[in-house]
């Protein structure tokens, strides 16, 4: 009996704040920016296709993050940085595609000129990481905080490389005419672009599922997660796995970039925040979990799109505490994540 | 004589040559360099503690330097952002360090369950959602920071003195942390960082105990956030952000993250480097100049953490091929491929990649 009145003792630590939240939001929320949703319903669908949107593009990121610690206990802390290096990379294969340095408006960009530049930054990110792995982290396989501080020191010199490199100034892609457009969603504007992030984020999803479900190299993956000593009892040369897991992980986070970059925009120090958006994702989902890169993406999207809009209005600045009230009622109830499991 | 004598003998040395520093050296070095030290030493010691004697290696220390900054600054502050009190700067010193071991209560009690890797993201993930915190919340802070914060009049005049405030506030930090070590509570927390299923089986409260030593941690840090925001006169949010917060760890780090002393040695390191790296002679031919330091740093650290993870200390006492970061007992780290390790003499079957070397 103790142990189910601790149970339902966490079920009503993560109950209690999700049933006042959705109160407030449903009707009382009458003095913020969004109003209730009773009086707004359409800036309340606005709302939640702005949490969707932007854990599509968390779930990218993160996605990345968790495949590569998953499989091999390496928490790759240039995660941000690779995001970074192939955002910049991007941007200025955009510029020269169009043939123009600055002012690029959609209707100079076709949907090629966003896509090769997509994967050109991406592939560049994936080379490095793969060299990253292949130079720093091979040989001290298991040694976690190790490894954790090697790609403290890369974070460090690249960010330093990167300033050098492409400046202090913000940077950011154009998005193809094809999709920077509106769409009226009950009464309201919305912009594509966004819907496309998440529909990319969609397609990542999918691919992602079909590589480690229904290929012989996820089944490998999965069984490297579960028990890595025994896939290598059994032959397969797990190494070549691993270098493969590291390169998708770091084309995902340049993917991840060049999103942002079109999105948002990209300059010196987006890498930590990155790096944050990545850690806060795995760490609610659990780390090393798809399933938990996806969980976590959606409640993150939510808490940053939810907090700024049905916030009382001079208490806005606050936003970014609910990310951390999110995170240690999820803590407080799994201490290793929704679909994390302990070591 | 015993090693522990030796190491005793050793330090009260070093606190000699440090009292007698300002009489010999001058301003600029006692000022800019040892003063500046004595304080990254304290906020590193704090890390170091954490990571030698509980197995947690956090990065959620200079967070708590700075919330202790920036409660100096809204408590002192008479004009300029923040909540402008007013106050008298001894009550402030008070307020400050109340208020970050608080915090640091708070912040270790929601990552009490988490360990090894997984706390060192948890407490990453604080540093940067303080960061933002002090920067969006314009009621306590803001981007810009607060500005014109001086220390109490004893400390004030002749940089020394802040200088000696330095040092008594690095030996106390030393002293309660080798204090700590031999109190019932230290030999729990070691027991804690080897076997924490084992303690918690003993009837030991491991999450309590380890809120508990992140709390003492936190103390001792926000020392050095005063300090901090004395020598500088000022804090902003970029002050915390997340290159200062990692450069604390690799200032720990490169100090040798298993002895407390470590944590003065790296902040000498980074400091001195910090200030003379310029002044090397041919240093700039060979495409180094003042403004790419933190690649130096980078690349310092990079080949400090590939050769000998023990960082200076570990040069110097010849165990550079040990590392006890992990709650586990150390790998050896000689051995480079998994392949061809065996399995721990126990009947456990392996959980994870730490047990399968």
């Amino acid at each position: 009996m103790a142990n189910r009145a601790g149970v339902d003792r966490r079920t009503l630590v993560a109950a209690t704040p999700a049933a006042l939240v959705l109160i407030w939001v449903g009707f009382l929320a009458r003095g913020t920016s969004a109003g209730a949703a009773i009086d707004q319903p359409g800036r309340f669908v606005i709302t939640i296709l702005d949490g969707l949107t932007s854990a599509g593009l968390f779930f990218v990121v993160a996605a990345g993050f968790t495949l590569i610690f998953g499989l091999m206990r390496t928490v790759n802390m240039a995660h941000g940085s690779l995001f970074l290096l192939a955002a910049y990379l991007a941007v200025e294969l955009q510029q020269r595609m169009v043939g123009k340095r600055r002012n690029i408006v959609p209707d100079d960009v076709d949907l090629l000129a966003w896509v090769v530049p997509l994967l050109g930054g991406s592939a560049v990110a994936a080379v490095a990481g793969l060299a990253i792995y292949l130079l720093l982290l091979r040989w001290n396989h298991g040694q976690e905080l190790r490894q954790a501080l090697i790609t403290v020191a890369l974070t460090v010199i690249l960010a330093d490389q990167m300033l050098a490199r492409f400046g202090g100034l913000a940077e950011s892609m154009t998005w193809p005419r094809a999709v920077s457009h509106f769409i009226e969603i009950l009464g309201r504007r919305y912009a594509t672009s966004r819907l496309f992030i998440l529909a990319i984020a969609i397609v990542v999803g999918i691919a992602l599922w079909l590589w480690l479900n229904r290929t012989r190299m996820g089944i490998v993956i999965r069984a490297g997660v579960a028990d890595q000593a025994m896939v290598r009892a059994l032959g397969i040369n797990i190494g070549v796995v691993f270098a493969v897991t590291f390169f998708v992980g770091a084309f995902l986070a340049g993917m991840g970039g060049v999103m942002a970059a079109s999105f948002a925009g990209v300059a010196t120090g987006t890498d930590g925040q990155w790096l944050l958006n990545s850690l806060v994702v795995v760490i609610i989902g659990g780390l090393g979990s798809i399933k938990g890169a996806v969980a976590g993406s959606l409640l993150y999207g939510m808490v940053t799109a939810m907090a700024p809009a049905y916030l009382p209005q001079d208490y806005t600045v606050y936003s970014i505490i609910f990310t951390f009230v999110l995170l240690a009622v999820v803590l407080a109830v799994r201490p290793y994540g929704l679909f994390g499991r302990p070591e | 004589m015993n090693a522990a004598g030796r190491r005793t003998t050793g330090v009260a040395a070093a606190v000699v040559l440090l009292a007698v520093m300002p009489l010999v050296a001058s301003g600029f070095f006692v000022n800019f360099v040892l003063t500046r030290t004595l304080i990254l030493g304290v906020a590193a010691a704090s890390i170091v503690f954490l990571a030698s004697y509980v197995g947690m290696v956090s990065l959620a220390q200079w967070l708590l330097v700075g919330v202790a900054a920036f409660t100096v600054g809204n408590c002192v502050a008479e004009a300029g952002k923040g909540l402008k009190l007013g106050l008298n700067p001894w009550l402030a010193v008070l307020i400050a360090v109340a208020i970050s071991t608080l915090v640091a209560f708070v912040l270790g009690a929601i990552a009490s369950r988490t360990t090894d890797i997984y706390f060192l993201m948890l407490t990453l993930t604080y540093a940067v959602i303080g960061y933002y915190v002090f920067g969006q919340v314009t009621s306590i802070s803001g981007f810009g920071g607060i500005t014109g914060v001086s220390p109490p009049g004893l400390f004030r005049g002749h940089p020394a003195r802040l200088y000696y405030a330095a040092l008594v506030a690095s030996i106390a930090a030393y002293a309660v942390f080798r204090a700590v070590r031999r109190t019932p509570f230290g030999l729990t927390l070691e027991g804690i960082r080897d076997d924490p299923v084992r303690m918690s089986a003993l009837g030991f409260n491991v999450p309590l105990h380890r809120t508990l030593a992140f709390t003492i941690a936190g103390a001792v840090a926000s020392l050095a956030g005063v300090l901090n925001i004395w020598w500088n006169g000022q804090v902003d949010p970029t002050s915390i952000n997340i290159g200062a917060t990692l450069i604390l760890l690799i200032v720990a780090v490169i100090g040798g993250i298993n002895q407390l002393e470590g944590a003065w040695l790296g902040a000498f390191a980074y400091v001195a480097a910090n200030n003379y790296l310029r002044s090397l002679p041919l240093i700039d031919r060979i495409g180094i100049t003042e403004a790419r330091f933190n690649t130096v740093v980078g690349v310092l650290v990079l080949l400090i953490v590939v050769a000998s993870p023990n960082g200076i200390v570990g040069i110097l006492t010849g165990t550079s091929g040990r590392l006890r970061l992990a709650a586990h007992p150390a790998p050896d780290l000689t051995t480079t491929d998994l392949s061809d390790t065996t399995k721990p003499p126990t009947n456990v079957p392996p959980t994870n990649m730490e047990e399968t070397r």
